[in-house]
């Protein structure tokens, strides 16, 4: 009978630490905020990695909009990383009131695990859900010593190209799709054409780093490559820290509209009943002093007055979206980045 | 299977149970919701997850890249334990404290550091690349980041066995006719090698899951330089949750029995497999 004792014994000491440890869980879930009861209220803001200085700034301008306007205290929490990764951590439990992420295909994500967001969230604001845009342009060495000028020019014999993994990185999606996309158009359609260029393209990629900020370091501090493809904020941000007698940034004739889009996670918010202050805080980014804050930070303003005043910051170019050319993000996500799409065919071996 | 009723150590029951619960919720646990999260697959999917080109490539390049690494530490470390357990000189403590440091450093700021020594324009690069070895962006960037790493280890469980061995025993060797290398080979090395072989496991399996100093160093490209780690946390960017667990599992098993063998071996040596 002994061993018995033992065995019931041992089976005490698994129970007693167990249930210490679930009584320590967090408690703040059950903690209903109401946003009209006049107590401070607090949304989490999760968005993707080059955002931080823009958000911050914008969140000051809301907090003191929001309190003129309806009284309470607002405070935005800021959460940055990859966008995919912070979808993952919504679709995980982090606790985001709203998202503002690096592609529409990462909420969608949210929508189809665990119903997050709802189907139509792209309808919800104007413009796509998306208040200001960017594109994707090179960064390349002080003189353009290899004379890169347009997407060819990447794919030629000798060009070291530094973008990161579109696996891994929102940004790196945009540059494959703007590359691909450039090609496709030039070529009138010709989808084997554009596969040939995009493969030839990544074999000139000698890093595949697995974020915007890891390429831009390799760039810049490591100085590998010859061209690095990225976010035009990026692009000047880099320029600005690193020096603008190292670099250059060169439109090509022909790139992608990058359109980062937000939403509401309405499971979050509908649980947190921070609703309110949410949707106040999305409509906010459509406003003047939001959109300027965005030019400010080269994000391209989409609400037209102020796009007009900053027109002269932003070079035009031609662009095109991935709704007209690759028929959608959940079609160029299937056809390009998910297990075996182009983007798999291009390392996989004979 | 019965108990014993009396033993020399009271608390057999007590620690036996707080080891069990410990290992259960910090070990086990994890281990088991990674399985489950793997059992969502059927068997199809599951053998196609796990022998995908790229996820055979990334084994063979994690577990290739580790063992040499393991080996290059086994080297290295025993030199190092050696030199510090023999010799005395000045800065010995230094150096002393010196090798924990990888253990210290966050594994990141390796990566970085060793990026951009070997990079092409980097101190160390810029001597290596004019005779043509390219360190970063190849597996050989990943074999130095997974030494640097695994140092400690080795270094650190043969210390203390070279520690206790008595000086005498290899001067009654000496004075019996062995000569140096003879000494070496079937009197010190047969005691330090169960260590030896326990501090290259560990470097070893602390290779195998390495991940924040490679992705800097390695270049990272499918088929290449995609070690295992990388590709599990692709795989999780892809929301594709269950043929990460599965690659995992697949990891932890190769791991697990690679560990186990070299258990065996240990024990082999210890009880005497190695002498003469």
């Amino acid at each position: 009978m002994n061993a018995l004792r033992n065995v019931s014994f041992v089976g005490l000491l698994l129970i007693t630490p167990l249930t210490v440890l679930v009584g320590c869980g967090d408690r703040n879930d059950s903690k209903k905020q109401t946003a009209s009861s006049g107590e401070p209220v607090k949304i989490l803001n999760v968005s993707y990695d080059p955002t931080r200085e823009l958000y911050k700034q914008i969140n000051e301008l809301f907090a003191a909009d929001w309190k003129t306007k309806n009284g309470p205290v607002v405070t935005i929490d800021q959460s940055h990383g990859g966008s995919g990764k912070q979808a993952r951590a919504v679709i995980d439990g982090l606790q985001a009131d709203v998202v503002t992420l690096g592609l529409a295909n990462d909420i969608d994500a949210l929508h189809e695990h665990g119903d997050l967001v709802a189907a139509n969230w792209q309808e919800r604001l104007p413009n796509n859900a998306t208040p200001f845009d960017s594109t994707i342009v090179f960064i390349v060495r002080k003189g353009n010593p290899k004379n890169i000028k347009d997407w060819d020019d990447l794919a030629k014999d000798g060009i070291s190209v530094i973008v990161p993994n579109p696996k891994t990185s929102g940004g790196a999606r945009w540059a494959y799709l703007a590359a691909y996309g450039a090609t496709l158009k030039k070529s009138g359609n010709d989808d084997a054409q554009a596969r040939a260029y995009i493969t030839r393209l990544y074999h000139n990629v000698p890093v595949l780093d697995s974020g915007a900020r890891g390429s831009t370091v390799t760039f810049a501090k490591r100085e590998v490559g010859d061209v690095l493809l990225g976010w035009e904020n990026e692009a000047y941000l880099a320029q600005q820290e690193f020096g603008k007698d190292k670099f250059e940034i060169i439109y090509p004739p022909l790139s992608i509209l990058a359109e980062p889009p937000v939403s509401v996670v309405d499971k979050v918010a509908d649980k947190r009943g921070t609703r309110k202050v949410a949707e106040a805080y999305l409509a906010f980014l459509y406003t003047d002093a939001a959109q300027e804050v965005a030019a400010k930070n080269y994000y391209r303003p989409t609400v037209e007055s102020v796009a007009k005043q900053y027109a002269g910051q932003f070079p035009k170019i031609d662009t095109f979206t991935v709704k007209e050319v690759f028929g959608g993000w959940q079609n160029a996500q299937k056809t390009h980045f998910a297990d075996g799409g182009v983007f798999d065919q291009i390392y996989k071996p004979k | 299977m019965r108990f014993k009723r009396y033993s020399v150590l009271p608390g057999f029951g007590l620690s036996l149970g707080y080891t069990v619960v410990y290992l259960s919720l910090i070990v086990l646990l994890p281990l088991s919701a990674l399985v489950v999260k793997t059992s969502q697959l059927s068997w199809r999917q599951f053998v196609d997850a796990v022998t995908d080109p790229f996820a055979l490539a990334a084994y063979r390049i994690s577990f290739g890249a580790s063992f040499v690494a393991a080996i290059a530490n086994a080297g290295i470390g025993l030199l190092v334990a050696w030199v510090l357990v023999r010799y005395e000189f000045t800065g010995k403590r230094l150096i002393d404290a010196m090798v924990d440091l990888p253990f210290a450093l966050p594994t990141a700021v390796a990566g970085i550091t060793l990026a951009s020594l070997y990079s092409a324009n980097g101190w160390i690069g810029r001597l290596l690349t004019p005779m043509g070895i390219h360190v970063t962006e190849t597996p050989l960037g990943i074999i130095i980041a997974l030494t640097f790493i695994g140092l400690p280890f080795v270094v650190r469980t043969v210390q203390p066995v070279l520690q206790d061995l008595d000086p005498e025993v290899e001067e009654a060797a000496g004075s019996l006719g062995a000569g140096r290398w003879r000494t070496f080979r079937h009197v010190i090395f047969p005691e330090i090698f169960p260590a030896l072989l326990t501090g290259f496991s560990l470097a070893f399996a602390r290779a195998v899951g390495e991940y924040g100093s490679v992705i800097f160093i390695a270049g990272n490209r499918p088929m290449h330089t995609e070690i295992a780690p990388l590709l599990i946390v692709k795989k999780l960017d892809e929301y594709q949750y269950s043929s990460a667990a599965a690659i995992a599992v697949v990891m932890l098993a190769a791991s697990f029995t690679l560990l186990l063998l070299i258990s065996f071996i240990q024990r082999w040596s210890a009880s005497g497999g190695l002498k003469p």
